[in-house]
């Protein structure tokens, strides 16, 4: 069927099909794009944004179209970067919709900092879900970080606190703050979440330096109200794209780039601790494009 | 961003004032807005094309009612195919099958497997059964505690399986063990697994052949886009599920993937997760699902009683 079909095939059928890009083109290609995820609107704006293009710089073959294609996607991504804050140690907060993949991100991102020869705390900000302080007390022994947990039901805000204390005082480098999956439209978990993230600040200036959503790759639309929910609740500086090891293409990340201007730092390619990788829009408009 | 199918359609149809019937050309206009909906509802994108076609014969051959609107008619049309696409009436579980009855539930990883075994065993106890739960996810971390955890919540037993186990022995001495209790419901609950792993799918296959479940339930994540195709597509081929429960769905998720998943498989949706508790399972209702992925509310009502 199409949906199995590579969309650089694709493209060069289309063109090869219609000779121009003529209007049946355009919207074939907004076809395609739309089932990788990206949605009716960004896909739209995108192709706006190629459309001139095209005409202005007189392209007629489909392997530069194509490449004009890529180049766009790492616009897009590009214009999303933002400067990095950072401190000592420096404390991220993990946030998202559930079972997204926090926690294991968590035990990447931990592993990858001791790699880097950071001394590295992971606190279990999640008292809620069943067994999640246990599932991230088995990655932090197997990462051989440093491991802050309280009782389950605990509050989580007096977790970050006191975890906090732990970090300063046992000279940690780096602090991750697992949090419980939530659903953004709930007032009062992301009334929760601003609190944690009130608690990260008065324990230390500028913390939480890295406030980071993590997006499942499969995910649809929704995710713009995910990013947008949780951005007004506590303001995002990164997104991590998880389970892009499946055959999902993620293309909602587009729209969230075109829409919400966070950049997108990490991508998840499976359930080992290794499985992470840093996002590059080249490899992502590539994949996309496959 | 989601504008509700009605408003889209009424802006539509405002077009054609003094138009008070459907013909060939506000029909075209208002099963573009129908398509945009749906689309970014999530519903795939060839689904879609099928379902309009669908809508299109039909609307084409409406009788005029003379209480609504153009843009009305298309909502209700819409509505009635797609209750229809979804499954028509209520299928919930099959209690009537010699005991043991053994559920097994397979999925994505993070879709919400372990969750709703956990919940079906409170639905079930509710019914008066005797459920056993069986944790045979020996691969996540503390996936076997996390069950373990609810069953002792609920005070369910459930079978004592270790990490270094294999998965499909867990489940053969469980459904023993749950005899020996006296249970007359098994819910296994296997890990999350990509449907292209070749490997972890065979194991689900094995399980399959071992157990015999007379319910596998695919669980899907209602947020899940496009893709929903492809994984339901696979693991119904691979296990030929008897349905699907449908998780997330609490927030504000259109969930275009049930009827994705409804249209690939042929499989009928039997349960929506609505929130993280053990009590937020509900039985699926194709017209309230329907509403929501047209994004619709109290419009409906008024077009019903038309
Ligand atoms: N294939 C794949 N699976 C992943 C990836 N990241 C996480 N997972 C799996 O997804 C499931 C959920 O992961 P968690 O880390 O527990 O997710 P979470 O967001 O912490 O979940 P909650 O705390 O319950 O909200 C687990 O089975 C993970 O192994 C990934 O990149 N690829
Ligand atoms: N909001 C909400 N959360 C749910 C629902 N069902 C499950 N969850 C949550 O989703 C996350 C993942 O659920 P699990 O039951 O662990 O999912 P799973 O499919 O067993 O995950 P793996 O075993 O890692 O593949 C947890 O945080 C659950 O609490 C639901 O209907 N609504
Ligand atoms: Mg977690
Ligand atoms: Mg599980």
């Amino acid at each position: 069927s199409k949906t199995r079909e590579q969309l650089s095939k694709q493209i060069d059928h289309l063109l090869s099909m219609t000779g121009s890009f003529d209007d049946e083109f355009w919207e074939e290609l907004e076809e395609i794009l739309i089932m990788a995820d990206v949605g009716y609107e960004a896909s739209h704006k995108l192709l706006e944004r190629l459309r001139p293009k095209v005409r202005r710089e007189d392209i007629t073959d489909a392997q530069a179209f194509k490449d004009m294609l890529k180049a766009e996607l790492v616009q897009i991504f590009e214009e999303a970067r933002r400067p990095a804050k950072t401190g000592t140690p420096e404390v991220v907060l993990m946030v998202g919709v559930n079972g997204v993949g926090k926690t294991t991100t968590i035990a990447k991102l931990a592993h990858r900092a001791q790699m880097q020869g950071k001394k590295t705390l992971v606190a279990a900000g999640d008292t809620f879900r069943a067994a999640a302080i246990e599932q991230l007390n088995i990655w932090a022994k197997r990462v051989g970080a440093g491991f802050y947990a309280k009782e389950h039901g605990a509050d989580p805000a007096a977790v970050a606190f006191e975890a906090m204390n732990m970090a300063i005082e046992q000279g940690y480098d780096q602090v991750f703050m697992d949090t419980a999956g939530r659903i953004h439209t709930k007032v009062d978990l992301m009334e929760e979440l601003k609190k944690i993230k009130r608690v990260l600040g008065k324990k230390m200036d500028g913390a939480p330096h890295r406030t980071i959503l993590v997006l499942d790759a499969t995910t649809g639309q929704n995710a713009l109200s995910q990013v947008r929910l949780f951005s007004e609740a506590v303001d995002l500086d990164e997104i991590v794209l998880t389970k892009l090891d499946g055959t999902a293409k993620g293309g909602i990340i587009v729209a969230v780039a075109l829409e919400y201007k966070i950049p997108i730092s990490f991508i998840g390619l499976g359930e080992q601790m290794e499985d992470l990788r840093p996002f590059s829009g080249e490899d992502f408009a590539k994949a996309l494009l496959d | 961003m989601f504008d509700s199918l009605s408003d889209r359609l009424n802006a539509a149809f405002k077009r054609f004032k003094g138009h008070g019937r459907l013909d060939a050309k506000n029909i075209k206009d208002g099963l573009r807005e129908v398509r945009l909906a749906l689309l970014e509802a999530d519903v795939h994108f060839s689904v879609v094309k099928d379902f309009i076609e669908r809508i299109k014969d039909r609307a084409q051959g409406q009788e005029v009612l003379e209480s609504l609107t153009p843009g009305q008619q298309v909502v209700k049309i819409v509505h009635e195919e797609m209750i229809e696409l979804l499954g028509g009436t209520t299928s919930g579980l099959d209690l009537g099958t010699k005991p043991p009855l053994v559920i097994m539930m397979a999925g994505l990883q993070g879709s919400g497997k372990t969750t709703t075994s956990a919940k079906l065993a409170l639905y079930l106890r509710r019914q008066k059964r005797k459920p056993f739960l069986v944790p045979a996810d020996v691969y996540r971390p503390a996936a076997i505690d996390q069950l373990h955890k609810l069953a002792n919540e609920l005070g369910v037993p459930a079978f004592a399986s270790t990490a270094d186990m294999n998965p499909v022995d867990i489940c053969s001495q469980a459904i023993e063990e749950a005899k020996k209790q006296a249970c007359d419901v098994v819910l296994l609950d296997t890990a999350g697994r990509l449907h292209i792993d070749e490997l972890l799918m065979q194991e689900l296959q094995a399980i399959k052949e071992t157990c015999k479940p007379q319910e596998i339930l695919f669980v899907a994540d209602s947020m899940t886009g496009q893709d929903a195709v492809n994984v339901a597509a696979r693991f119904n081929e691979l296990l030929d599920v008897t349905g699907v429960v449908l998780t997330k769905m609490e927030g504000d998720a259109r969930g275009g993937a049930a009827l994705s998943i409804k249209s690939v498989t042929g499989k009928p949706i039997k349960f929506v997760g609505m929130g993280e508790k053990l009590s937020d399972l509900e039985v699926f209702h194709p017209d309230r699902v329907a509403s929501r992925i047209l994004g619709m509310g109290d419009v409906l009502t008024l077009i019903e009683k038309a």
